[in-house]
Parts: C-alpha cells; structure tokens; sequence
C-alpha cells in the first residue's frame, strides 16, 4: 500500500512510539515538539508542546494515559496522553537521552547524558498513576553505570533489573536498586548501541548498532541469539510481531550525507528474517537516514522517521501476511 | 675431407688422446687394430647422397591407339602436340613405346619423360581421362605408381562393422515437461546454457567446457550452437551438447545458418591460404579455394559445397568497404541461395549442387538489394504435408530493387509481410530542397494477380492506416479491447503526395475493409469477445457535386452507418461492393476455453501447486539448515515460556501466602 507520510515536525525525527493498542503514533523530534497521530490514516491528533530543547526520547504506558519524554532542555515531562498537558516536569544537569516504561507502567527508567563534569546516570521513578500531576521529585533509584555511558535502556521481566545498550557497544544488566552490573556482554557491539527494543514477551529484545549490525539477544543471560550484518550503519532495529522479520534502519552518517547520492545513502527499511539471518526485502522512500523505527504491535504496519523530518507509514499488504518464502515452517513468535 | 695422418707414437710421457674418424675411402692406417670395430653407419646416413630416383618426371601413358610401324610417326608427333596444347611441352625423343615384335604393332601405351616431376604432376592433373580421338582415352599415372598399384594387397579385408550408437535427440529440449526453452549466456570465459524458466530462476542445463572461441550463436531453429574458434566453426547439440559437425574455416569470424539449418556460410576477412601438405578431402578447402573468403557447407555431412570470394572483380581486398553481411541469401526452403553483384547482378545458386540455377546469373542493371519472400505457413502445409506432391507449391520469389534514376538518393527498405502475403516497400526520398527526407510506403500484395500495390488497387488514391499505442497491444487477453486509430490518406496531385485525409481517433476498429471500388469502407472491430461494431464510410459522400480542387480536403468522409454483428470475425465484400457479408466463427475448443475460464481456480491450483513445490525444492540443504533453524529457535522460545511461566506460577503463590499470611 501506498505509505502514508506524515509531515508534522520541521527537524529530523528522534524517536516514534505506537500505543499498546497501535491506534495512536508518538514521534519526537528536534524541533521541540510531540506530535500523535491516528496510526490508521496519519491525520494528526494533537502535539505536546512545552519543551525548549531537542526531544531526544518518547514513551508511553500501556494504558495510554501518561506520556513521558526526555529533552535536550534537561527536562523529563509527565503528559497527559488524551489533553495534551504537561502534568510534572523533573528537572537535571544534563540532558534526557532514553525513557521507558516498565510492563505495567508503575515506572519508568530514565539515562541522562554524561556531559559537563556529570556522569551519566540512570533513574528510575515510580509514576503515580492516580494522579499524574503528584509525583516524588526524587527518583526511587539512582546510580551511575561504571565505564562507558549508556544510551538506550528499558525494563526486563526480572524485577528491578534493567537492561542497557552502551557507547562502547556493551549491552548489560543492571540491577537498579544496588546499582550493580548483574552481567554483561562486552563485545555485543564494536560500536555505540543506538537502539533497542524488546520482543513482545519481553524474552529477548533486539539491538541496533553503529557498527552496521543488530543482534537479537537473550534477556535473562545476554546470549546473542541472532545476529544480522548490513552494511550501513544501524540507527533503529524493532520486531514485528507474528511474522519472523525484523525491521532495520539507518544509513550514511548525517554529517556525510549531504555527499552520498540517495543510492548510496541506503536509506531503506531493511526486512531480514529473523530466524534465517537473510535479508528478505527493502523498502525504500526515505531521503535520508533512518532515525527510528517502530511496528504496530498488531504487526499490521509498521513507521519509519528519518532524518529528513518525515514519519512514513506503511500498512502491510495482504501479500506480506500470505506469504510463505520459505515454505510452510512455523514459527514461534 | 680430411685424411688423418697416422697418430705419430710419441714417448710415453706425452698422452694424446687424438681421436680420427675416417671418411672416404679407407685408407691404409697405422692404426689397424680397431678399424672394423668402428660404426660408420650414421656418417654415412648423414652424408648419403639423396638421389632422385629418377622416376618422378616419367608418366605411363595409357589408352593410346595401338599402330603399327607405319603410323609410329604420325602418332608420335601427334601426342606430342596433344600434350603441348594442354601446355606441357614434351619432344618426341621423351617418348617411350613398348612395341611387340611379335605381332609389329605397339602394345597401346607409352612411357613419357618430363623435365621435372612438376612438369609430369601437371600433365596427370591436365591429361588424365583426356579423349585423345572418339575411340582412345588418356589414362596417366605415374611410373613409380604402376608398381605400387601392381602390389598391392589384394586380399580382402573385410572392414569391420561398426557398432551402431543412437545419436542424441538435436531437439531434445522440446521434451522438457515444463516446455521450458534454453538460453545461452557467454560471460567471461564460461558458457551456460540455461532452462528458461520461472522469473528469478535459471537452472543451467549443461555448462560447456568449449574453449578459445570468439562467440557463440544458436541456429535459427536453435537445434544446433556454433561456436567459433580459430581454426573452424564447431556445432554442437542433444541434451548433453555433444560435438555435432565441424567445419575448419581457419579465422572465421561471421557465420550464416540457412532457415532450415541444412546449411551454413562461414566469413573470414583472411583469404583462404591452403598450406602445402594440407588435409584434403570433401570436408576441407581445395588449393582451387585460395583467395577466397565464404565458404557454404552442409551441415549434416560437414562437406564444403563451395566458396566464394567477398571481393567484387576489380577491387582490392584492402578495400575497405562495407560488406553485406548476410552476403548470402536464403531462400526460405533452403532450396536456393542468391548473391548479389550490386549493380550488376544476381546470382541464384540450387542446392545442394552450388550450381547457378539455370547457368546463369540475373543480370540487372543497377540492382543495390533484394528479398526473398517467406514462406507463409499455408505454403509450408502445402509444401511439407505427408510426402504427397503439393497442389501448387508457392515457387520461390524474391523480390529486387533499382533505383530510378542512376545517383538518385532516394533509398529503399524492402520488407516481407512474415506470410508472404504483402511486400511493403519503404522509399526515402529526399525533398525537392534536398533538406529533408520523405519516406513512403507502398504495400503491394504478393497473393493477387500481378501484385497490385496497395495504394493502387484503391482506384489509386487512398488507403487507411490503423494504428494503435495502446499498451495492451500485443499482449491481447480476455475482455481486453485495443483503442487504435483510424487514419485515411488520400494522393493528393498536386503535390504528388500521399496526404492525411481525417484521423478518427480512439476506435476499437482493427480491420479495414475496403469496398471493390474503392469509395466505401467498412471499419470493423473483429476478433473482441466485447465490441463487434461495422462502420460503414464513404470517402467521397459530396464527390457529386464536387469540382476538382474546390472542396474542403477531407470533407468527403462521412459515416454512412453503423451495424453490428456479435462476435464478428470475417468480413468480406461481395465483388460488385453492394453486399458486405460478415460471419462469426469460433474454435471449436471455445467451449473448453470456457469451462477452463470457469473453472480457473481448480485449474491454477495444479499450477500453484507445483509453483509452490519448485520454490521449495530450492535446495535440499538450504532447507534442512532452515529447518534446523526454524527448530532451534522454537525449542529455545518455548523453553523461555516455559520458564517464564514456572516463574509466574511461583509468583503467583508467593503472594497467594502473603495474602494468606
């Protein structure tokens, strides 16, 4: 089908959530502003304005009420999902690279960014879901990961414990209330993690990289499950559900890409079986690299937000769901 | 020479080793103790003299009359003659002849000695089987061969029988269950010859290991691939491309099939060179081929049939000119070949003689091209159906063009309609300014009396064009209806052109029926399961009361009517053009068309089905790591469910006790 694209935001995309039920489409950019969308036709149902700076992460629970997001103005704002108000606001040092919710949405991990004498840090917070607008300035938790700075975290099944990509390639669990490293998988990456996201049960979660690879890993050991090799550089990697496919994006560096011909920009949407390790398709429309990617927890479309400032949304085909290009093997999601 | 002095017996002290090998006569040596024990023999191979035999330059003459003492002179001098004629010159002292004392007459042949073997090679190629009266022939042969001739072995050897072993089937892909066809692809050094299947698929059907070649080329009916090497052309065919047939045409470079693949012309720009001491024999180039540089071969017995040389008398080889490249031309039954002279003539030859039919060329002045007409497939039902000689075999024809005027630009492209039926003529004129060109068609239509031309046959002044840039053209499927155009051209005199009279554009028209007169014309759309429609025009509706030259160009087109007639797929004027009659006739399988149409999903499904199996069988080891794939991730998702779910139910129990607690 015809993608659908969404042209709300004036910078390059930093992030795109759908909602639990995959009718509401969060994206984040640099230009200040949230912006959600009906995911079904792209008509635009609000934004969420109050940031002064670059938002850099978006997520929302799963009950659709509160939204949280992290900007470069230092702030992590609490926002009413359905008013659009911003109903508390944390303020730190740094900036807020990485928000997320835990399964239940009772809390919620945040990474600030080591910059200006502060190290990185985690927090993790406990929402008040009664009443969004009371909640403890102080975090529940709070530590500093040792060695190199985490980018992109996000809750495990185990309680209290987290799971974290970092600059250095390392993938790690922490456990949140000790602050200690429970294990660790230095070499995941040879480059910096720039995305990750969980399975839909949240048994193994897939990372992208920099060094042009995303690897499926277990969640309890991090054991690498499954590894994909491309040859541009990873910035989003996400799971679709009920098919065996994962979802690559990137492309040239933003700095290069004004020196990269569109060809050779490889700004597509790369399909890959999951189990396979094979590259099984492209899709193709972006005019720059691809920033973040995100599937409709359905699996029946899935979004792309690029660098070039546009959310494309495509709903799959009837053809995607029918076919079999390898034969009738079944496959556990 | 050199005769060695005696070895002087010098005091012990000195040792000479001074070894002497004497040559010539022996000479008494000093030496003796060893002489006989020395092995001269290949000295003596080295230096033996090779001494002409003497027998080269002498011939036997036989087949002369045979005389007596008193004609002995006359017949002398009278062979002598003979023989300097065919340019050998002899004496009558060269002569030998054996004469029978007995009887006092000759015994019929004589011996004649020549200069020089040359001399005698030449007279055997020249006066063997020469008739010397009505009663006498000359048989030569040489003195030398007599003898061989007389020892030879005459008992019978009888030659071994040998096994016969079935050759493969040249046409075996037409086997192929999926009625696949074959390509040939020549990247790098490596040949394939591929299955032409299913889109992103190519299942190579053998790989050649053929070497050293310039390029490959399928014949036309794609029985046999050639391919061309250094030395010759080779073919090659059956399921597993055994080597076929060679030719040895050293440094070929162009080669030509003939439509039937019986035969085939081989280029070189090199002339042909036949070294001395080359092979000869049917299959290869006789010293009487030198210099020439197309050579015309049977394909199934490999034999040269002849050759000829490119080159047209007077030019030079260097010359570098384009050449017509197929210099030869085909008749569609292989039956004949023609060249063309430009300007002079054309050259038809018959096969598989390679004798120029009826003996001489067809002289035609000026002549630059020509066509043979194809043959139709009516004319091959006729001509190829169950061995009875046919009715009225299509003669073959071919058609040729001259300019008008000797230096006039204009330029001609002829075209045969793929039946045989119509012969367009495409003429580029330049304009009266020489600026630009002009290009008219002239259709001429080959089944009729004197091959009316088109244009003419409509009381010479008008004729249609339908034409179409519909996509679906040419891919015609059901339910699909092809918009075309309908343009009218009418000779306008005064300009001596054919001009457009009126295009109607976006029909489903595509027929053109003229009437017998030329006046009406019916446009009818025949063929389309969804449209019949008959429009009747008149091109000349107020020609009544028109004057030369003052009405509207064009206005005379009106529709007269329309009709309709479902179905339609023939229409035909009755000859007097008061009558049109149209018919609809269907194939008789229509009705399974039909079912099958109706049907269509049960009848894909075989198809499917065996899409789906040929995308599975890939290969049987990407399956089976796929499947062990697929397995492992199933065992270790489950496991972690499974787990996941004793972690909950513990859960679950934990604060079961808290609450109970």
């Amino acid at each position: 089908m015809r993608p659908i694209l969404l042209q709300g935001h004036e910078r390059s995309l930093t992030q795109i959530k759908f909602n639990s039920d995959g009718d509401l489409l969060f994206t984040c950019s640099k230009d200040n502003v949230i912006n959600v969308w009906y995911s079904h036709n792209g008509e635009r149902l609000g934004t969420y304005e109050g940031h002064n700076g670059a938002v850099w992460t978006v997520d929302v629970d799963p009950e659709t009420k509160y939204l949280v997001t992290g900007s470069a103005d230092n702030t992590l704002k609490v926002w009413a999902v359905a008013t659009g108000k911003c109903l508390y606001t944390w303020e730190f040092p740094t900036a807020v690279k990485r928000v997320a919710f835990n399964g239940s949405g009772t809390q919620i991990v945040c990474i600030t960014e080591q910059r200006m004498g502060y190290q990185c840090a985690i927090r993790v917070f406990d929402i008040n879901q009664e009443d969004g607008t009371k909640q403890s300035k102080v975090p529940r938790h709070m530590f500093n990961p040792i060695g190199s700075k985490a980018t992109v975290a996000a809750f495990t099944l185990q309680h209290n414990t987290i799971i974290t990509g970092h600059e250095s390639g390392k993938v790690a669990l922490f456990n949140v209330k000790t602050g200690e490293e429970i294990d660790n998988n230095e070499r995941a990456h040879s480059d910096v993690v720039t995305d990750l996201q969980m399975s839909k049960d949240w048994t193994y979660c897939v990372t992208s990289s920099k060094d042009k690879a995303a690897r499926i890993h277990d969640t309890k050991n991090l054991m690498v499950i499954k590894t994909y090799n491309t040859e541009t550089p990873l910035n989003s990697a996400s799971l679709a559900p009920n098919r065996p496919y994962v979802l690559l994006g990137g492309g040239q560096e933003a700095m290069s890409v004004t020196t990269t011909s569109l060809r050779q920009g490889k700004f597509e949407t790369r399909f890959w079986h999951k189990v396979f390790e094979e590259e099984v398709g492209r899709v193709k429309g972006h005019f720059g690299p691809i920033n973040t990617i995100a599937v409709h927890p359905s699996g029946m479309s899935y979004a792309s937000g690029g660098e070039d400032g546009f959310v494309r949304v495509h709903h799959f085909d009837e053809s995607y769901f029918k076919a079999k290009p390898y034969g009738d093997l079944e496959i556990i999601d | 020479m050199w005769n060695g002095t005696p070895t002087p017996k010098n005091d012990d002290q000195t040792h000479f080793n001074f070894q002497v090998h004497f040559l010539g006569p022996k000479m008494p040596s000093t030496t003796p103790q060893n002489d006989e024990n020395i092995d001269y023999t290949d000295i003596e191979n080295k230096y033996q003299v090779q001494y002409d035999t003497g027998f080269d330059n002498i011939l036997v003459v036989d087949g002369v009359p045979v005389i007596d003492e008193s004609k002995r002179e006359r017949l002398l001098a009278k062979v002598t003659k003979e023989f300097s004629k065919k340019g050998v010159v002899i004496k009558v002292e060269d002569i030998f002849m054996p004469w029978d004392d007995t009887s006092g007459k000759s015994k019929g042949y004589m011996f004649v000695e020549f200069r020089n073997a040359d001399d005698a090679n030449l007279a055997l190629a020249t006066l063997h089987n020469h008739p010397f009266d009505a009663k006498h022939t000359f048989r030569l042969n040489h003195f030398t061969d007599v003898e061989r001739f007389a020892e030879l072995d005459e008992t019978y050897n009888e030659p071994k029988l040998e096994e016969y072993t079935p050759r493969e089937h040249l046409r075996a892909w037409l086997a192929d269950p999926q009625g696949r066809d074959q390509y040939v692809t020549y990247r790098g050094d490596e040949v394939l010859i591929n299955w032409h299947g299913k889109p992103s698929q190519s299942e190579v059907a053998h790989k050649p290991d053929w070497k050293d070649f310039l390029y490959v080329a399928w014949s036309p009916l794609g029985t046999y691939i050639a391919t061309l090497h250094r030395q010759g052309v080779r073919l090659w065919g059956g399921p597993s491309w055994k080597p076929q047939q060679r030719f040895a045409h050293p440094l070929v470079k162009l080669i030509d099939f003939s439509p039937c693949e019986r035969y085939l012309v081989t280029w070189s720009n090199e002339p042909i060179v036949v070294p001395e001491g080359a092979v000869q024999g049917p299959q290869y180039f006789s010293p009487d081929d030198e210099g020439n540089n197309l050579a015309v071969w049977d394909i199934k017995s490999g034999d040269l049939l002849r050759t000829f040389s490119t080159y047209n008398e007077g030019e030079t080889p260097s010359s570098k000119k384009q050449m017509q490249w197929p210099a030869l031309k085909w008749s569609p039954d292989d039956k004949f070949v023609a060249r063309i002279t430009p300007g002079q003539m054309i050259s038809v030859y018959e096969l598989p003689s390679m004798y120029l039919h009826g003996k001489k060329s067809l002289k035609i002045e000026g002549v630059v091209d020509f066509e043979w007409c194809p043959l139709g497939d009516k004319d091959r039902e006729e001509t190829g159906s169950s061995g009875k000689p046919a009715k009225k075999a299509r003669e073959n024809m071919l058609v040729y063009w001259t300019p008008e005027v000797a230096n006039q630009p204009a330029r001609c492209k002829l075209y045969w309609q793929s039946q045989g039926d119509f012969l367009c003529v495409k003429v580029d004129r330049h304009t009266k300014t020489k600026k630009s060109i002009f290009c008219n068609l002239e259709i001429f239509r080959m089944r009729e009396k004197d091959y009316p031309v088109e244009v003419v046959e409509l009381k010479g002044e008008r004729f249609a064009i339908v034409s179409s840039n519909d996509p679906n053209l040419g891919n015609p499927g059901p339910g699909v209806t092809i918009k075309t155009d309908v343009s009218f051209y009418q000779l306008d005199r005064a300009k001596n052109d054919f001009r457009l009279l009126r295009t109607l554009p976006s029909r489903t028209s595509n027929a053109i029926r003229w009437s017998p007169r030329g006046r009406h014309v019916v446009l009818a759309t025949v063929g389309s399961s969804t449209k019949s429609e008959l429009e009747f025009w008149d091109l000349d509706f107020n020609s009544d009361d028109r004057k030369e030259g003052q009405t509207e160009w064009g206005s005379g087109i009106q529709l007269l009517g329309t009709a309709d007639h479902y179905g339609v797929t023939d229409v035909e004027w009755d000859p007097s053009g008061r009558y049109l009659a149209t018919s609809a006739s269907a194939w008789t399988h229509t009705e399974k068309q039909k079912t099958i149409r109706k049907n269509l999903r049960e009848y894909s499904r075989a198809f499917d089905e065996e899409d789906a199996a040929e995308e599975s069988n890939v290969s049987a080891e990407l399956t089976a790591l796929r499947k062990r794939l697929v397995d492992e991730w199933n065992a270790g998702q489950e496991e972690v469910k499974e787990e996941i779910e004793v972690w909950i139910d513990e859960v679950i129990e934990q604060i079961e006790e808290v609450i109970v607690e």
